[in-house]
């Protein structure tokens, strides 16, 4: 139910706002061209959740992997440093990130995908760190003493166990990743954020405010369907 | 059948297992005892290799479990503990099934051997299988946790102090299901406490450690009658020893056959110290005795002392 009514909304959004001219001609007179059309808002919807998926797809795979690898016996030295870099990392603005990757990248999506990758890894990794240092002792010394191998062990009893926290930093991650992609369209990304920074630039309040709605709209969305599905996966 | 040869073990620098050697014969019952930090459970997690020792060898079945590797030996052995472990993300049936799953046995193996294991262990109200670990008492709990550890049929089954954390009446129902079922299966269990009263009504044989050392081991009588110094004595618990080996002996040992008296009857199955406990609360010296619903004959409190062979 969390995520209908979002997802209604934004189905709404893309239908009705190629519509909506007259309305926004009313709001704001002055403007000649008060609604955004260099691309359709289909497609700048999916282009940006394309995204925001991959690169909250590889996020993941990236902070569940480190998280692993932190938590095993092999890997407890790494922990603190795992930690640091995690909060280091956060402290950088989006901002800096696509400054330094453009250089490195070119404009496009390539940088906004890097810097969307690299923030988003880390609520993943935390989670996934403070979700198997919770799986209870007794669980796992029952399991050792059963006879699950590590990796057995690892699939059948840490992780789902942990699945509850790890859901929530993903959830995290994508709606950080939603938000980030806008200023993607500031390099070149074709996102959400190009009615936005094309309205900021040319001084075309319409252009922001259509572009705002649909954001909006589509981080409601990906926060509901991912809270739906981490309660599919805590049971 | 399980052999410790001169195991020793140290923990930082403290020894805390000092030269044990043990044999624990096939089908046996046989209960380690001992104060917390004696070093019981260390020597028990020896067996599945949970502990290995700094000196010294453990056999199962005449092999040095060294030389076996650690999944395969695990997975034959069952293994229950005092915070039983139940996986919370799983249900009771899926619990039970743990080591037959690793093992790779059939789903109609599996069922089969949860439904009668959920029978065995007094689990089988119904919706049981599927209920969380979460909903169950702590006695449930407990129940399902010897169940998971007798699943794949192992010949021996390792038990750390699994009934520590439940209060004395689920404590004594579960003893009385663990040691049917022993006796029924002839399984080889190895059994830590640090409760005197529980390895002496469980135990064929009980092995009392101190500080690291197995300093005596006997039927629970020998420990009683004949301990081998003063500080095993003070430990089993001196005079009033006497009083734990009355819990030992069913009155049909002491039973008077023809005679008949006045008061309620005990039961023939029950223990010397039941009868004891059932004078002393009705007042009389000399009670009746049923078996099967029969009077059999009638017990005195003469009949507590032993009368000399």
């Amino acid at each position: 139910m969390r995520a209908l009514l979002p997802a209604a909304t934004l189905v709404l959004l893309l239908l009705g706002l190629p519509h909506a001219a007259p309305w926004f001609h009313a709001g704001w007179p002055s403007l000649s061209h008060p609604l955004y059309v260099r691309t359709s808002f289909v497609a700048l919807t999916v282009s940006h959740l394309l995204l925001v998926v991959s690169a909250t797809a590889l996020a993941t795979a990236i902070g569940l992997a480190l998280g692993i690898l932190a938590t095993r016996p092999a890997g407890r030295s790494l922990l603190p440093t795992v930690r640091a870099v995690a909060v280091v990392g956060q402290t950088f603005p989006p901002v800096a990130v696509l400054a330094i990757a453009v250089p490195l990248l070119g404009f496009g999506a390539a940088p906004t995908f890097v810097a969307l990758v690299l923030y988003g890894v880390l609520p993943v990794l935390g989670q996934t760190v403070a979700g198997l240092d919770a799986v209870p002792a007794a669980a796992l010394h029952a399991a050792d003493g059963m006879g699950y191998g590590r990796w057995r062990r690892l699939i059948d009893v840490e992780l789902p166990l942990a699945a509850g926290p790890i859901m929530a930093g993903i959830r995290l991650s994508a709606i950080v990743s939603v938000g980030t992609a806008t200023i993607g369209s500031a390099v070149g990304a074709t996102t959400l954020g190009s009615p936005i920074v094309e309205g900021l630039v040319g001084n075309n309040t319409a252009y922001v405010v259509q572009g705002a709605l649909l954001v909006g709209a589509l981080a409601l969305t990906v926060d509901g369907l991912l809270a739906m599905a981490a309660r599919g996966v805590g049971r | 059948m399980i052999v410790f040869e001169h195991i020793r073990k140290e923990f930082g620098g403290r020894t805390v297992i000092d030269d044990v050697s043990l044999r624990v014969e096939e089908g046996e019952f046989f209960v380690l005892v001992g104060p917390s930090g004696s070093g019981k459970s260390t020597l028990l997690r020896m067996v599945n290799r949970l502990v290995t020792p700094d000196g010294g060898t453990v056999r199962v079945d005449g092999t040095d479990i060294a030389t076996l590797s650690v999944e395969p030996l695990r997975r034959g052995i069952g293994y229950a503990i005092q915070s039983v472990g139940l996986f919370p993300h799983r249900t009771v049936g899926d619990n039970i099934a743990t080591v037959p799953r690793l093992l790779g046995w059939t789903k109609a193996a599996i069922d089969e051997r949860v439904e009668a294991l959920l029978g065995l262990l007094h689990l089988d109200e119904p919706g049981m299988a599927s209920r969380y670990p979460r909903t169950l008492s702590g006695g449930q709990q407990q129940r399902v946790g010897v169940a998971r550890a007798l699943a794949a049929r192992p010949r021996i089954v390792l038990m750390d102090e699994p009934f520590g954390a439940l209060d004395p009446l689920t404590r004594e129902s579960l003893q009385v299901s663990l040691k049917a079922i022993q006796r029924e299966t002839k399984t080889t269990i190895l059994f830590v406490t640090h409760d005197m009263d529980e390895a002496f009504g469980l135990g064929d044989r009980v092995g009392l450690m101190l500080g690291g050392r197995l300093v005596q081991t006997g039927t629970p009588t020998e420990l009683i009658r004949a301990p081998v110094d003063d500080v095993v004595r003070e430990f089993v618990g001196g005079a009033r020893a006497r009083l734990r080996e009355l819990a030992l002996h069913p009155v049909a040992e002491r039973v008077r056959p023809g005679d008949t008296c006045d008061g309620e009857p005990v039961d023939a199955a029950a223990s010397l110290q039941d009868a004891l406990g059932a004078m002393l609360s009705q007042g009389r010296d000399r009670l009746p005795v049923m078996r099967d619903g029969r009077r059999v004959g009638t017990i005195a409190l003469s009949d507590m002392v032993e009368r000399a062979p």
